[in-house]
């Protein structure tokens, strides 16, 4: 069947974008890759489901081959994971990736926990893990207080959640620190102190699911989508909300899938915010050094930062050290080197993310009858 | 409550568990790096690709990404 | 101070061209406008090859895979050498038929052969579909990683990054105004060389292929069905043919497509399911394995498959070395030796009138 308004991405963004074109009367299918809809933040919450729209979840969108008038990419962000001696090893997990396998089951009651990288991000993940029993230990922001005070007055723009996860955590929260490596069972803090723990949590900022847009042609600036006043990118009959346009949280993603949605312009100024988060949060220089020679960046091919260095350019180092050749397509450390390196993006084809043979065959059967 | 073998032990997991967090729960880790380093899972979402595991025969599966189903059998590269 | 030998393209060909004068002591510069091996030897599968399309084919595909067999000693472990060996996979009784005369034709010429009955075959490999017929293994064949191999060749040589605008005999222009000269010229720009050469007849060929997570032990030779031989020659616009290769990382490289007059290196659809289809029904295991990356590239195709060696026409110091098509990883050494004994006048094995751009018409003009 065909369908009005096709939606990648059931998080906030996409689920208030379903909510508005079903609204205005369009036939909708939304679909994501997680098991049911919520996005990061509201993963595993009951109650989020529409009626009356098509879903397809478990299945991840590999290729852009939809026969629809429009189509919006509400595809969310990742964690940025930079590297630094021992983060391979398994007790280093995401901050929001600890979260996540949290909501998902794993066990965390009793066990210590440092959460550690930066943005607002931290407070909300320490303050859930807290709440599911773990020993929160250290809370650990890499940017000063004086860039966080410039953050603090806005905190009423970020979900509730994070204000009251401020409170619980702050006697347990320092600026200026960060983890410079990891050991088995602990790891070694900026400030000089070794902190014994069972997970370190660890996430550097958000960066934007970029491949679609990317594949599909859209305009890129800055490291995000550009979108006019209704959502629509370069590419006529696409649209973009929520982190994809700017790192912004629920509030953002939610009027920009409204606004998509129901084809009307967005409500409110949300650029401000989204510079303010990134001028509060701005990685410090000295992260660039945590990397030695022998630290692995590229996990999934294990090529080391020495490997590299000699490169000018992911496409370089991926042809000559297979660095971002993994099943990750480069997702991890081809963030990382944009930070580290300056490195820009590298060109994206289908299919964005692996896929099996059967399935591959399967997509474009469907793709052409 | 699904019952599912990893690495050839059976296990009464909760149903909604995802693969990964079972893993976890049971004190494995996941994939083996290509230098052979034991890693787990990092993302937690679909992204890193380090909780790859076999499941039912089918090799190279995201452990974050599904959930545990009654008759399930992982193994782990390691074991 | 000027370079004795100046190579346009830094790609397999010239790399191996550089690697040939370097040599003979002499200094080396190549311009690449790109990136060291990041054109079709980036793109390809790195087959090391012999193949018997023609008796000149044969010959250039046989002094390359010797001169490979050389280098191995020396060869870092990132160009990944492997002896895979190559198993052509006869379906049905008519394809082993015509495939039996080749022993002794390659046997001739100094190239050791086997003729697998289907019991070999699947000896050799069992993840084949039931009911193969036989095949025909080339055990010398063998493969490796070509923008590491190009890298590695051209080690040694003086790298320049620009644009070449202009080539006349002995000298270039770059796109930024520069000019380059050299007592010898080379052109190797590959797909591209009708830029500077427009009356070259070299047409962009288009082909595709697919990249596997790792699975170690699934298939141990270079797979090709012999159909290859039909699809890889003929001249119809679109053709795919089974073509698996197991890589040192326990990857499989799946393919091949090829195809004419497409221009845009974009991934299609329709080409990727036909490739896989095709692969499915050589190696119906591979349905289950997971692809981690599709992706496209040109070969430069001449009309009588032969590359493009020797003497620019009408010019002095200038010499060409394109149109490998499909086999530029394993020609690219025998094309620089050629290159070597034109340039010095001595005489080789191979033939230099059957490379030469000469022996088209609308070059001798
Ligand atoms: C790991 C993580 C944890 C977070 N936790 C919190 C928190 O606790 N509190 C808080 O306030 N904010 C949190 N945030 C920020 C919050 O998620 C965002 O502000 C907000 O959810 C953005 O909404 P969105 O709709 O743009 O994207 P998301 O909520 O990220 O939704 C995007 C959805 O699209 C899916 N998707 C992406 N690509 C594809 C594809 N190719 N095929 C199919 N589906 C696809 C994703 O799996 C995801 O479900 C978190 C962010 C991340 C990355
Ligand atoms: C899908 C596919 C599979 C293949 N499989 C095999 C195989 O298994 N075995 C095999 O032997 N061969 C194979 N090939 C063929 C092989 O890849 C090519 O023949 C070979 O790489 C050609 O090398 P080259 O150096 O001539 O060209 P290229 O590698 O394309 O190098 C040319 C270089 O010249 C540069 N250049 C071009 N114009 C200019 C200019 N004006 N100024 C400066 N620089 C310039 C380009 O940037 C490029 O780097 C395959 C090809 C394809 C497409
Ligand atoms: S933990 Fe990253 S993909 Fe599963």
């Amino acid at each position: 069947m065909r369908h009005d308004t096709v939606i990648i991405g059931a998080g906030p963004g996409g689920l208030a974008a379903a909510r508005a074109a079903k609204r205005i009367g369009k036939r909708v299918l939304l679909i994501d890759d997680n098991w049911g809809p919520g996005g990061q933040i509201w993963r595993g919450y009951s109650g989020l489901d529409i009626d009356g729209i098509d879903k397809r979840y478990s299945t991840q969108v590999s290729d852009l081959d939809l026969d629809c008038e429009q189509l919006i990419l509400a595809c969310g962000a990742r964690e940025l994971f930079l590297p630094f001696p021992g983060w391979t090893l398994p007790h280093v997990v995401g901050a929001g990736g600890l979260q996540a396998l949290v909501k998902a089951g794993l066990k965390i009651q009793g066990k210590r926990v440092v959460v550690a990288g930066s943005g607002p991000l931290l407070l909300a993940v320490a303050a859930n893990l807290s709440k599911a029993g773990a020993e929160v230990v250290l809370v650990a922001e890499q940017a000063s207080w004086g860039s966080l005070v410039g953050f603090g007055v806005s905190l009423w723009r970020w979900p509730e959640k994070i204000i009251q996860a401020a409170g619980l955590a702050t006697s347990r929260f320092r600026a200026s620190v960060w983890p410079v490596s990891a050991e088995p069972g602990r790891v070694v803090m900026s400030d000089g102190q070794t902190l014994q723990c069972d997970y370190l949590a660890c996430g550097f900022g958000l960066v934007p699911n970029l491949e679609l847009a990317m594949l599909a042609g859209c305009k890129i600036e800055s490291g995000f989508v550009s979108v006019d006043a209704m959502q629509e990118t370069s590419v006529r009959g696409i649209y973009a909300v929520g982190e994809l346009t700017g790192i912004g949280g629920v509030e953002k993603a939610e009027a920009e899938g409204e606004a998509a949605g129901s084809r009307t312009a967005l409500r409110g100024n949300h650029g401000a915010f989204v510079e303010l988060l990134r001028q509060c949060f701005a990685l410090r220089e000295e992260l660039k050094s945590l990397a030695k020679p022998d630290t692995i960046v590229c996990r999934c091919e294990d090529v080391t930062l020495g490997k590299i260095a000699a490169c000018s350019s992911k496409r370089e180092a991926k042809l000559q050290t297979r660095c971002g050749m993994g099943a990750c397509q480069g997702r991890i450390c081809g963030s990382a080197l944009e930070f580290l390196r300056g490195w820009p993006p590298d060109t994206v084809r289908q299919p964005v993310h692996p896929v099996s043979v059967q399935d591959l065959l399967k997509q474009k059967e469907t793709a052409n009858p | 409550m699904p019952r599912i073998k990893l690495n050839g032990t059976l296990y009464d997991v909760p149903a909604q568990t995802s693969v990964a967090a079972a893993l976890m729960n049971a004190c494995f880790t996941a994939r083996q790096s290509i230098e052979g380093e034991a890693r787990g899972p990092l993302c937690g979402m679909g992204i890193c690709f380090e909780c790859r595991v076999t499941v039912d025969g089918i090799a190279y599966e995201r452990g974050c990404q599904l959930q545990v189903r009654d008759g399930m059998e992982v193994t782990t590269d390691a074991a | 101070m000027n370079p004795d030998v100046l190579i346009v393209g830094g790609g397999i060909v010239g790399a191996a061209c550089a690697r040939a004068f370097l040599r003979q002591g002499m200094r080396v510069t190549i311009v690449e406008r790109a990136l060291i091996g990041g054109g079709a030897t980036a793109s390809g599968m790195g087959h090391v090859v012999v193949m018997d399309d023609s008796e000149s084919q044969f010959a250039l595909t046989h002094r390359s895979r010797d001169l490979w067999d050389e280098l191995v000693p020396e060869m870092p472990v990132e160009v990944e050498f492997e002896r895979r060996g190559t198993l052509w996979v006869a379906a049905d009784e008519e394809e082993l038929a015509a495939v039996s005369g080749k022993k002794a034709y390659y046997l001739e010429r100094g190239v050791e052969t086997e003729l697998l009955d289907a019991k070999a075959l699947y000896q050799a490999e069992p993840g084949l579909r039931a009911g193969m017929a036989g095949g025909f293994l080339v055990p010398g064949d063998s493969v490796i990683y070509a923008p590491c191999a190009a890298n590695w060749l051209s080690e040694g040589a003086t790298r320049v990054f620009g644009d070449v605008a202009e080539m006349g005999d002995g000298w270039v222009k770059l796109r930024n105004g520069d000019r380059l000269s050299a007592q010898v010229l080379i052109c190797a720009t590959g797909a591209w060389a009708t830029e500077l050469f427009p009356a070259l007849p070299v047409k962009p060929r288009k082909g595709h292929l697919a990249i596997t997570d790792r699975y170690p032990g699934a298939v141990h030779h270079q797979l090709i069905e012999l159909g290859y031989l039909k699809s890889a020659h003929s001249h119809s616009t679109e053709s795919v043919a089974f073509n698996v290769q197991p890589r040192k990382t326990g990857q499989l490289l799946i393919g091949s497509s090829r195809q004419y007059g497409v221009e845009d290196k974009a991934v299609e659809q329709h080409m990727v399911s036909k490739m896989l289809t095709r692969a499915v029904e050589y190696l119906p295991s591979i349905q289950k394995m997971s692809v981690i990356r599709l992706w496209t590239g040109f070969r430069a195709a001449t009309p009588d498959k032969l590359p493009i060696v020797g003497l620019c026409p009408g010019l002095k110091q200038t010499y060409l070395a394109t149109g490998h098509e499909g086999l530029g990883i394993t020609t690219s050494l025998g094309s620089a030796e050629l290159l070597l004994n034109l340039v010095s006048g001595q005489a080789g094995i191979l033939h230099p009138a059957d490379y030469g751009a000469e022996r088209f018409a609308e070059c001798r003009a």
